[in-house]
Order: C-alpha cells, then sequence, then structure tokens
C-alpha cells in the first residue's frame, strides 16, 4: 500500500526478491558447477552474478526513489536503522567464526598436535606453521627458493601497518564528512567522502600487492597448512566487505554529488559509515591477531 | 472496518493475482501462509525420509535400501527437518502472529519479509536435488563432521550451497523479527505487556542472528578444505577435525533452542486460554527464556564428550548443560501452576499443550542423563539420543506447531476446524509418537547405535515396535492435513475472540483477519 502521510511506509508488492533469489541461486548452482568440473559452471556463475546485480541496482534504486519521493517517515527510518546495526551483527559473528578457528588452531590443536608423538614424532608445532607435512616456516618477508619445503609470512611493519593507517585515517575522513553533511557543508562533504573511498581502494590495492608478493616470493599461500588458511580466510574475507563498503561509500558518494539526503535526515550515509567503521575494527582484530602476533 | 478498508484499497496499485500474488506478496500474512505451507510439505518430505529409515530398521539384516542410501536418508530427513520443517514453520507463525500481537500494521521491512520467504524453495531444490547426483545426496549426517564430509562428492557441495541459502534467508528474517518486535508495537505495548510469543521469538531471533553466521563460516571453512587445499580440518597441514566440532556445535546448540523457544511461547499462549488464568510468573518466564539463550552458548561440548577433551573442559560443559535444567524446570513449573486451578477445558490446542508440557519433559530429563559425562561415554550416539531429540523435537517443537496452528486457525481462516478430528488427531499422533520413541530409550541404553541399517538380533522387537510406531504416526499425519483442508474450505463461523475471554490483540481483530490489521495502532491500556 502506498504510504500516507506520517503512517508507516508499507510497499507494493515486489518483483526485486524473486529476482534475487534467483540470482543467488544460479551463482551458486553455477559455482558448484565450476568446483565439480561441470562446463556450464562458470557461465551460470557469471549469469548468476548479472541476474544478483540487477537485482541490486534495481532493488536498492526503488529505495531511493521511494526515500527521495518522501514515503518515509523517521519510523521508517528506525526501522532502517536497527537493521543495520543487526546485520553488521551478524558480519561480527561471521568472522568471529574464522577468528575463532584461528585462536582454537593456535593455542590449542596445534600443541597439542605437537604434543603427540604418534604420527609425527618430529612436530615441533609453533606458530606460524603449516602442519607436520606443509612447508616449514623462516623469517617474515624472507622470499623462498623453494615453496614446496619453505614458506614465509608478511611481517606486521611494511604494507600491513601501512594500510592500518590507511583504514584508520579513512574511518576519520568518513567522520569528517559526516560533520560535514550535517552542516551542509556540501562541498567538504562530497570532497571527504571522496577521500574515504580513495583510501579504501589504496588500501585494496596495497593488500592486493600484499597477496601477489605471498604468492609468487614467499610461498605463502591458501594451502600453506593452517597459517595459510587462516592468514587469506581471514584476510581475504575482509578484503571483501573493505571492497562491499567501498561500494557502498562510492554510491552514498555520488548520491551526494546529485544532491540527495539532508543535514538531518541520511540513513545511507549513516548505515554505509557505520559499516565502513565496522570493518575498520575487524581490521584492527586482524593486524593484532594475524599480523603482530 | 471491512468498508474502510476497501476504500483504502482504492487508491493502491493493482495488486497481482494467481501465483504472482503470493511471489510478489508483502503482506506479513501472505508470507506466514507461504511459510507455514512450505513447512507442512517440508514436513511430508523429510517424514518420508524417516519411514524409509524405519521400514529398513523393522527388521535385522538389509532388505529395503542399500547402506549407502541409508545414511543419505538420515543425513537429508534431519536436514529437511531442522531447516526446512520446524525453522520455517516458526517463521510462518512470527509472521501471522507477530504484528498482529504488538498491533503493527505489518513486518517492519515486508519486501525483505519476502525475499526470507523465497531464498528457502530454492534452497531447497538445491538441497534436494543433490539425491539425484551421481554418488547420491550428502550421506555424512546433517551435522557434516569433517573429515567424513571431506570426502564425500558434489552433494556436499550442494549442501554447502544450500545452508548458505537458508542461512541468509533466516538471518534477513531474524532481523525483520527483532526490529519489528523493538520498532512497530503499537502505542502503550511496553516490553513487558509483549505476549510470550513475542519474547521468546526476540531471543530467538537473537540466537539465529549470533549463530547463523557461525554456521555458514564453518560451511565456508569444509568448502575450502575440499576444494581450495586449505587445511582447517586437516592434521597434516596443523589443523584439527575435531575444530569442526565445537565450530559447528557453537552454532548448533544455541539451534536447538531457535528450534524450541518459539514453541515455549505458543504453549504459553495456549495454556492460559484453555485454564482462563493469566500466565503464572510471566516476568520468570521471560528472564528464564533469557537465561536459556545465554547459557545455550556455553554448553555446546556435551555434544562432543567423547571425542577427546581436557577433563577441565568436561567438567564445564557438564556443569553448564545441568544448568539449563533450572530456567527449564521453571517454565515447566509456571506452566503447571497456570492451570492448577484453573477452569480447565481441553479442545485440540490445549490437549496438545499439555501433551507438550509432559512429553518435552521427559526429554527434557534424558537430556540431563546425557549431560552427565560419565554417563554419556555409554549413551553416545546411540538410540538413547534419537529417542532423547525425538522427544524435544517432536513432541516439543513439532506438536507445539500443530497446537499453534489448531489454536490460530480459526483467526487465520475465519471457521471452526473440525474438533472431533482435531482430537482424533491428537490421540493417534500422540499414541504413535510414543509408540515410536519411548522404545528407543530401551534400545540406546542396551546399546544400539544410531545411523546404521542393520542391527544385533537381541534389538528386534523394540524396531519392529518403533516402525510398526512410526507408520502410524506418519498416517495420523495425514489427518491433520485434511483437517486443516477442511477448516480452510470451511466449517462453523468462528467469531472475533474464537476461544473464552483469551488475551491478546489477535482477538480483537475480525476472524478471518482481515489482509491489513492494524493501519491504525490501537491504544494499549
Amino acid at each position: 500500500m502506498s504510504g500516507a502521510q506520517g503512517s508507516y511506509y508499507l510497499p507494493n508488492p515486489s518483483a526485486w526478491p524473486i529476482i534475487g533469489s534467483i540470482g543467488l541461486f544460479t551463482l551458486l548452482l553455477g559455482f558448484m558447477l565450476f568446483l565439480n568440473e561441470g562446463t556450464a559452471g562458470p557461465w551460470l556463475m557469471i549469469f548468476g552474478a548479472c541476474v544478483t546485480a540487477f537485482m541490486l541496482i534495481g532493488w536498492f534504486g526503488t529505495v531511493i526513489n521511494e526515500s527521495e519521493g518522501g514515503l518515509y517517515n523517521d519510523h521508517v527510518g528506525m526501522s532502517f536503522r536497527m537493521s543495520m546495526l543487526w546485520f553488521i551483527f551478524s558480519e561480527v559473528m561471521f568472522f568471529a567464526a574464522f577468528f575463532g578457528a584461528l585462536f582454537y588452531t593456535r593455542t590449542l590443536a596445534v600443541p597439542w598436535l605437537a604434543d603427540t608423538d604418534l604420527l609425527w614424532p618430529n612436530y615441533e608445532g609453533g606458530w606460524p606453521t603449516a602442519g607436520p607435512k606443509g612447508p616449514m616456516p623462516i623469517d617474515a618477508d624472507t622470499a623462498v627458493s623453494n615453496p614446496a619445503t619453505q614458506f614465509s609470512t608478511i611481517g606486521p611493519w611494511g604494507i600491513p601497518v601501512l594500510n592500518t593507517l590507511l583504514l584508520l585515517s579513512s574511518s576519520i575522513t568518513v567522520t569528517i564528512a559526516h560533520h560535514a553533511l550535517k552542516q551542509n557543508a556540501r562541498g567538504r562533504l562530497i570532497l571527504w567522502l571522496g577521500l574515504t573511498v580513495a583510501l579504501g581502494i589504496v588500501f585494496l590495492y596495497f593488500q592486493a600487492i600484499e597477496y601477489h608478493h605471498a604468492y609468487t616470493e614467499l610461498g605463502l599461500t591458501l594451502g600453506t597448512g593452517v597459517y595459510g588458511g587462516t592468514f587469506f580466510m581471514l584476510t581475504g574475507f575482509h578484503g571483501l566487505h573493505v571492497t562491499i563498503g567501498a561500494i557502498m561509500l562510492a554510491v552514498v558518494w555520488l548520491r551526494c554529488i546529485r544532491g540527495h539526503f539532508k543535514p538531518d535526515n541520511h540513513f545511507a550515509f549513516e548505515a554505509s559509515a557505520w559499516y565502513w567503521h565496522f570493518v575498520d575494527t575487524v581490521w584492527v582484530g586482524l593486524f593484532v591477531f594475524v599480523y603482530v602476533f | 472496518m471491512a468498508t474502510a478498508d476497501a476504500a483504502h484499497h482504492g487508491e493502491h496499485h493493482a495488486h497481482p493475482t494467481g501465483i504472482l500474488r503470493w511471489i510478489t506478496t508483502t503482506n506479513h500474512k501472505d508470507i506466514g501462509t507461504l511459510y507455514l505451507l512450505f513447512s507442512l510439505s517440508m514436513f511430508m518430505v523429510g517424514g518420508l525420509m524417516a519411514l524409509i529409515i524405519r521400514a529398513e530398521l523393522f527388521q535385522p539384516g538389509l532388505q529395503v535400501v542399500d547402506p549407502h542410501f541409508f545414511n543419505q536418508m538420515t543425513t537429508m530427513h534431519a536436514l529437511v527437518m531442522i531447516f526446512g520443517a520446524v525453522m520455517p514453520g516458526f517463521v510462518g507463525f512470527a509472521n501471522w502472529m507477530l504484528p498482529m500481537m504488538i498491533g503493527a500494521p505489518d513486518m517492519a521491512l515486508p519486501r525483505l519479509n519476502n525475499w526470507s520467504f523465497w531464498i528457502l524453495p530454492f534452497a531447497f531444490t538445491m538441497l534436494l536435488s543433490s539425491l539425484l547426483t551421481a554418488g547420491g545426496g550428502p550421506a555424512s549426517g546433517w551435522t557434516l563432521y569433517a573429515p567424513l564430509s571431506i570426502q564425500g562428492g558434489m552433494s556436499v557441495d550442494m549442501t554447502i550451497f544450500a545452508i548458505h541459502m537458508m542461512g541468509v534467508s533466516s538471518i534477513l528474517g531474524a532481523i525483520n523479527v527483532i526490529v519489528t518486535i523493538f520498532n512497530m508495537r503499537a502505542p502503550g505495548m511496553t516490553l513487558l505487556k509483549m505476549p510470550l510469543f513475542v519474547w521468546t521469538w526476540l531471543i530467538t531471533a537473537f540466537l539465529l542472528i549470533a549463530v547463523m553466521p557461525v554456521l555458514a563460516g564453518v560451511v565456508t571453512m569444509l568448502l575450502t578444505d575440499r576444494h581450495f587445499d586449505t587445511a582447517f580440518f586437516n592434521p597434516a597441514g596443523g589443523g584439527d577435525p575435531v575444530m569442526f566440532q565445537h565450530i559447528f556445535w557453537f552454532f548448533g546448540h544455541p539451534e536447538v533452542y531457535i528450534l524450541i523457544l518459539p514453541a515455549f511461547g505458543i504453549i504459553s499462549e495456549i495454556i492460559p486460554t484453555f485454564s482462563r488464568k493469566p500466565l503464572f510468573g510471566y516476568t520468570t518466564m521471560v528472564l528464564a527464556t533469557a537465561g536459556i539463550a545465554f547459557l545455550s552458548f556455553i554448553v555446546w561440548a556435551h555434544h562432543m564428550f567423547t571425542v577427546g577433551m581436557p577433563l577441565a573442559g568436561e567438567l564445564f560443559f557438564m556443569y553448564s548443560t545441568m544448568l539449563i535444567a533450572v530456567p527449564t524446570g521453571v517454565k515447566v513449573f509456571n506452566w503447571v501452576s497456570t492451570m492448577w486451578r484453573g477452569a480447565l477445558t481441553f479442545e485440540t490446542p490445549m490437549l496438545f499443550a499439555i501433551a507438550v508440557v509432559f512429553l518435552f519433559t521427559i526429554g527434557g530429563f534424558s537430556g540431563l542423563m546425557l549431560a552427565i559425562t560419565p554417563a554419556d561415554f555409554q549413551y553416545h550416539d546411540t538410540y538413547f539420543v534419537v529417542a532423547h531429540f525425538h522427544y524435544v523435537l517432536f513432541s516439543g517443537s513439532i506438536m507445539a506447531m500443530m497446537g499453534g496452528a489448531y489454536y490460530w486457525l480459526p483467526k487465520w481462516t475465519g471457521h471452526m476446524y473440525d474438533e472431533k478430528l482435531g482430537k482424533t488427531h491428537f490421540w493417534l499422533n500422540t499414541i504413535f509418537f510414543n509408540i515410536t520413541f519411548f522404545p528407543q530409550h530401551f534400545l540406546g541404553l542396551a546399546g544400539m547405535p544410531r545411523r546404521i541399517p542393520d542391527y544385533a538380533l537381541q534389538f528386534t522387537e523394540f524396531n519392529v515396535i518403533s516402525s510398526i510406531g512410526a507408520f502410524g504416526l506418519g498416517l495420523s499425519q495425514l489427518l491433520f492435513v485434511y483437517v486443516v483442508i477442511k477448516c480452510v474450505r470451511g466449517g462453523e463461523k468462528a467469531s472475533d475472540e474464537v476461544w473464552e475471554q483469551p488475551r491478546g490483540l489477535e482477538w480483537t481483530v475480525p476472524s478471518p483477519a482481515p489482509y491489513h490489521t492494524f493501519e491504525t495502532p490501537p491504544r494499549v491500556a
């Protein structure tokens, strides 16, 4: 039903959800076939990804039009804000599973494995480790000559600390942009928000360089035992979330340029900023537990 | 009211009709109906799988299916029943009842609500079609323990992706429930005035958001171990298969309460109505629910007592598990106290509610037995465990849903269900349930392992009884379907109140509840 002034906006029937389901299903079906050597796999994946992207653009586009059309009151805005916070909580728990795996292997599983002399009597444990059958760790940032027998980790005080500074700065720039929006200083808003997106992109660029370095020179891959697995899954999923957050902020930036949002009403900006602070916080956890210690 | 509604509809865009109405709907009652029908159909599919299991176990030796297919059936039966029947069933109740109970015009995010549902048919298409692939469906048990699941075929990948989709559906649905409850209550509907069904769903939704992502994480690790060379669960690479169990059960134990807390909510609505008394100890009910939810996060390893854990871990998880009996005991006490000196009548919903209190308590006590670590070394992976969780899941969750269906069907359809047939269904269901599952306690204590297609001769008699009960239980559900269809199609006209002075806003709207209710929020005194 269309929202009368003052009442809670309830949307009309919508085809976007079913389009989203078809997209998601096709994407995952394609991925599954790809993993199991089905020839149709990659094509289905591309098709599914396109349908999903079409759904996201269309659905969010509808929401943006409804919002700019003045259909949402504060009550609806509160629903959106609460939903975003709970969604971020679910993301926190997703990362918690991988942090849990990291802590469990480091503090329990690897020491137990080292203490057990039955299968691998000469395994010493320690961290980093690629397990008794994996390559041996050598000093951080040392290029290895034979990745089958050796691997090296990435020290925290090169690219990672730089990336930490980049993300922390971007949390500050997005806050400056938020204050500018509240004061209706559109020029400053667009500048600082644009800078935030740029910092995010630079972060991703550095991470790509780091991954390339790890794969080609350090012998550190996804298959480098439990160290490589936890390292790449944690930083990889984080990088994915930085990408999503940067896309969200970029959309908000474009909307700012178009003159969307008001000083007292800008949910999409707030949600993207919260999400950005969330990926920032996760990175601090990563920096401390994956790189430093 | 009706004319006002009609006038209001005039301004609306043309609403799609036929199948498109159901695909595109943003109405909480439509979506609730979809969820409930989906749940019922998955209940039938999962039930058929159970009957294949029981047919094979009717006699010792192998006669009906081969062992590999038997393993697929035990795996799929659990996945379908948990993720397809029980969870969507409760979401269906939540969709129908929460907005009406708190005086809201709809769920907070109606389009998202539609998506939460419409992911599910696709997820189950993926899951069920894995049975048709080369090598058949997943056969590792629903818990997908590594390393067995790592060795499985492409059906395991299909299961993993189906679980990802179900997870998206559950998380989005749970966000919707929480936001609806926090943000959409009518003026005056303070938190401690909410019906207990709303409270239990609030806490259930919190649990869902907290643990479904953890399940997504652990099956993702399974996927990368299978295809991307990681070694999370492989000791040769420094990983640990036991870690799979830890992360899985960190999801799995709160999941158990996700499956039962809304049932407690339904029971807490039915018993006061037919006792003609307010719920005894409302605040302690809320606190007990919250207490159970909290404890659910610190008991997971009681599923793993025999897998090898330090003594301190065994003791911690034993005592924390036993603590759960305290808030659960509070609940049972309160239900019984609500009935105490009430003017009881025994319509079908009340029969189901009383049976749930009684039978769930049996399941709770067998759970306490399993919580005792040294005793669990004997019971672990035996039919005692199977009996235990069917007493809490079938005679807890599913029978509570059946009771809830009879309780609210008149409000949903505008017709009374056939009381005589409803009672017949109750008695057939409950008697056959006990014939099926009570003997399994003895089988387990005598040492019959679960998830096996064949067994030693001394277990024959109890297995014969159990299988006969299972077929009776399965057939008696056809009567349930008949009663529901009959009620939808017609019957005695139900009044707005339906029952004798029931409490709750849902009884203040007409029966059947109009398409839109509480567009203007009611004022709650």
